[in-house]
């Protein structure tokens, strides 16, 4: 391939358009997970635990990622085949639970990417903070395109 | 549920059993946006050389951070953090059963805060599917 994969790391791309974290999406994820804790679907309840309505499950955070780093996987020029690109790793650090309520934007970072014989592996962070600035979460995924 | 008092390093964790069914990735690929051809299209996956449709990567996390949660008693919130690798794929048959994932633990670590860092071991298949889990729980 003809892409100079060293162009690309370090790169930061646009912030997102602001995210409205949601009663219904997080009921919608914690159910599409079987996650069953009714501080992810019950306000009242995670009122009386101290949040200031339903938090969202730990992995929630995919789902404003995975928006962001869609301009690195579609848009960036890298040309991935999607079809070929499985998961390699991923962590969240959390600063606190994203709950209902919350008005986030999430920004990616190409950390690396590397050839590891056929395979293609990029790595991307994804800060997400509050539209005051506040920082909730980061999450880091490492994508991998196997070879042909 | 663990408490913070009665957490001994090196202490493995009771497993537990999760599911992976076609219908389950489809609900998955409309909450999480993830609509990748290879995890809800059979001819596609087999297209790219994998032996069937597979699981998300990330509903196999899930699977593993409900594990975490019950820990915590079931508070998602005491998460802090939790990273995974992903080793190898969860193959899901089209049958209506679907894939087993069973997920178990180990307290890694004593951290301050009341916190305890827990490794994490799921496998589906016979083969380990989560490999270098951690999660860090705030405990009470």
């Amino acid at each position: 391939m003809a892409v100079n994969w060293g162009d690309y790391v370090g790169r930061t791309f646009a912030p997102t358009e602001p995210y409205e974290v949601s009663r219904t999406k997080i009921a919608e994820f914690a159910t599409a997970i079987g996650e069953p804790s009714p501080l992810c679907h019950d306000p009242e309840a995670a009122r009386q635990a101290g949040y200031p309505d339903v938090i969202a499950p730990p992995t929630f955070a995919i789902v404003i990622a995975i928006t962001s780093s869609a301009q690195v996987t579609h848009d960036s020029g890298l040309g991935l085949n999607y079809a070929r690109v499985v998961h390699g790793e991923q962590s969240f650090e959390h600063a606190r639970p994203l709950h209902a309520g919350d008005w986030v934007v999430a920004r990616s970072t190409i950390e690396d990417i590397k050839e590891l014989g056929r395979h293609l592996m990029m790595t991307t962070r994804t800060d997400i903070t509050t539209v005051d600035g506040e920082h909730v979460c980061t999450a880091r995924g490492t994508l991998v395109e196997r070879g042909e | 549920m663990l408490s913070y008092a009665d957490a001994e390093p090196g202490a493995e964790l009771e497993s537990r059993q999760y599911y992976a069914t076609r219908l389950d990735l489809v609900k998955y690929a409309g909450a999480s946006g993830d609509f990748n051809v290879i995890h809800w299209n059979e001819r596609l996956a087999k297209s790219v050389g994998l032996p069937d449709v597979i699981a998300h990567g990330m509903f196999t996390m899930a699977q593993a951070g409900r594990y975490v949660t019950e820990l915590a008693d079931g508070d998602p919130g005491a998460v802090l953090e939790f990273s995974v690798r992903f080793s190898a794929m969860v193959v899901v048959p089209d049958d209506d059963k679907g894939a087993m994932i069973e997920v178990s633990g180990t307290i890694a670590e004593k951290l301050d805060s009341n916190r305890v860092a827990v490794n994490i071991t799921a496998r589906s298949g016979g083969a380990k599917v989560l490999t270098r889990a951690r999660a860090v729980v705030r405990l009470t």
